[in-house]
């Protein structure tokens, strides 16, 4: 379903250019979920921004769903079925949780206001109650943790392809976390067709993969079953 | 409903949600004339003498009412000052709905200058809505608003003025003095595009005691559009005073934010904000990610901003 082939990514930093990714290649089937891991600065969320088509990659390929998508931006991606969760939740002012989840659904396509598409399970997957939540706006009055909440039913609602979720579980207590696994397994249960790629260090996720893909100085430096990886790890740190 | 054509029942219904003869007390000034007055057995609506404008009387205790005053313009070159005056009684809860569109096809600017006074009388609270817009592809689409409020002890107002699209220059005044205990909301949206000015110039002067003002603009300049805001806020009380102003700037625009405070006694707490800011990347980014195009996103971040 998702194919990269030696994929670089150059960034400039001051009068240098600094490889980001370096020749990553590997592949993503339907059904799967894979997990990416590494340590801090491996070239983990720019892999998944790349993917999602937020950046542009410098060298290489990405292939989807048979169809070369190197040179599509971000909005063409989404609209041919990836989507992708911020690691970092957007603050809107004026936007409400309801326009949020609508759009997603929609992919902004108007709809009539006599028969808006319907939203509410979504909160319910991650664990907030809508009427509590529709008509707030998505700014600091809510916390970390509820916006990275809102971040996810955004992504969940799309009900695309491939997900792409970079670090689900930075900032969300254990309660929203163990939540957080069973939407991950609802979505896999769910579907044969649709993968989703992980990034995350958490081991809880890490289990719930059928592979791992193991990043470090931006190559991929590990990639097989999620069980063999894990045992691997320690000679990668 | 009246004698209006297609462009100004949709202007009438655009500033003011009015698509027939309403409930309650009315007055649309189509064209500079009355084209239909009615008043209500608690609001009685009557023309002034030697000038433009109504007087509009608010028995005491008047309740849950609302009046409808529109203004509507399309003939082009139409230059108007109209005076009308609130006096409303004491523990009253109202509802004015205000507003002007104007259609402009013509070669000559069309201007409506409304100033608007209302005198509350006390424990009454007074919730003012007035929505401006321009259309047409004729010459310019002028509107010189002023509010004044003058509000009695343990009084309030909710002002709501808007500014959708396409006046070509607006200078707006609001002026407010707050006695004792009263308290004055003034939300402020104003959207500009093309090569149009804008002005917005609020004065608060708190001069009782525990009075209150929150001041909320929201701006959107686009294009070469210029717009002014200033906020002067002078406390002379016990008092508390908020002013919030945030304007998106894109394209070629400018935008002016002057906050001013004034406190004249210890006791004044008083605060304000400024941001001027274009549109924040991660925000076209989220909702581009969910399918939307770069113009998708921007207008539906525009239009959740004004809303």
């Amino acid at each position: 379903m998702l194919k990269l082939e030696g994929v670089t990514f150059e960034a400039k930093k001051g009068r240098k250019t600094q490889k980001i990714l370096d020749d990553v290649t590997f592949s993503v089937k339907p059904g799967e979920i894979v997990v990416i891991t590494g340590p801090n600065g491996s070239g983990k969320s720019t892999l998944a921004k790349i993917i999602a088509g937020v950046e542009t990659v410098s060298n290489g390929k990405i292939i989807f769903d048979g169809e070369d998508i190197t040179d599509k931006n971000c909005t063409e991606r989404a609209r041919m079925g990836v989507a992708y969760s911020l690691q970092v939740p957007v603050h809107f002012k004026g936007l409400t949780v309801r326009d949020l989840l609508q759009i997603a659904v929609t992919g902004g396509e108007a709809f009539l206001d006599e028969n808006p598409p319907k939203v509410d399970s979504f909160l319910e997957k991650v664990g907030l109650e809508p009427e509590q939540y529709l008509e707030r706006e998505i700014n600091s009055s809510l916390s970390g943790g509820e916006l990275k909440r809102i971040e996810i039913a955004s992504v969940i609602a799309r009900n695309a392809m491939l997900t792409i979720f970079d670090e689900p579980e930075a900032g969300i207590d254990i309660w929203s976390f163990n939540n957080l696994i069973k939407v991950f397994k609802d979505m896999h249960k769910n579907s044969s067709e649709r993968a989703i790629l992980i990034i995350s260090h958490q081991e809880r996720i890490m289990k719930l993969a059928d592979r791992i893909i193991v990043l470090k100085d931006g190559k991929v430096a590990l990639d097989g079953e999620s069980e063999k990886v894990l045992a691997a790890m320690g000679d990668v740190k | 409903m009246m004698d209006l054509d297609k462009i100004e029942r949709d202007l009438m219904r655009e500033v003011s949600g009015v698509t027939g003869i309403p409930e309650g007390a009315y007055n649309f000034r189509v064209n500079g004339k009355s084209i239909g007055r009615h008043s209500s057995d608690k609001i009685d609506i009557t023309p002034k003498q030697g000038k433009s404008g109504i007087d509009i009387h608010i028995k005491d205790n008047t309740r849950g009412e609302i009046a409808h005053i529109p203004v509507i313009i399309s003939a082009s070159g139409l230059k108007e000052a109209v005076y009308n005056d609130f006096y409303i009684g004491d523990n009253c809860e109202v509802t004015i709905i205000a507003g002007c569109g104007i259609y402009n096809c013509g070669a000559d600017d069309s201007v409506h200058d409304g100033i608007h006074t209302f005198y509350v009388g006390k424990n009454s609270k007074v919730y003012y809505i007035e929505k401006h817009c321009g259309i047409g592809p004729g010459a310019g689409k002028i509107l010189n608003p002023t509010t004044k409020l003058f509000l009695s002890d343990g009084s309030s107002a909710e002002l709501l003025m808007e500014q959708i699209k396409g006046v070509d220059s607006a200078r707006r005044t609001t002026e407010a003095e707050l006695g004792k205990n009263a308290h004055v909301v003034i939300k402020e949206r104003l959207f500009t595009h093309g090569k149009q000015l804008a002005e917005s110039k609020i004065v608060v002067k708190l001069n009782g005691d525990d009075s209150t003002v929150d001041i909320v603009s929201r701006a959107v300049a686009q294009d070469y559009s210029v717009q002014n805001f200033s906020s002067h806020i002078i406390g002379s009380a016990k008092c508390r005073g908020h002013s919030e102003c945030d304007a998106i700037i894109m394209d070629k625009a400018r935008v002016n934010a002057e906050p001013a405070l004034d406190a004249q006694n210890v006791d004044a707490e008083l605060i304000h904000e400024a941001a001027i800011g274009k549109i924040a990347n991660d925000q076209l980014t989220k909702l581009m990610t969910l399918g939307l195009s770069r113009r998708q996103a921007e207008s539906q971040i525009i239009n959740g901003f004004l809303k």
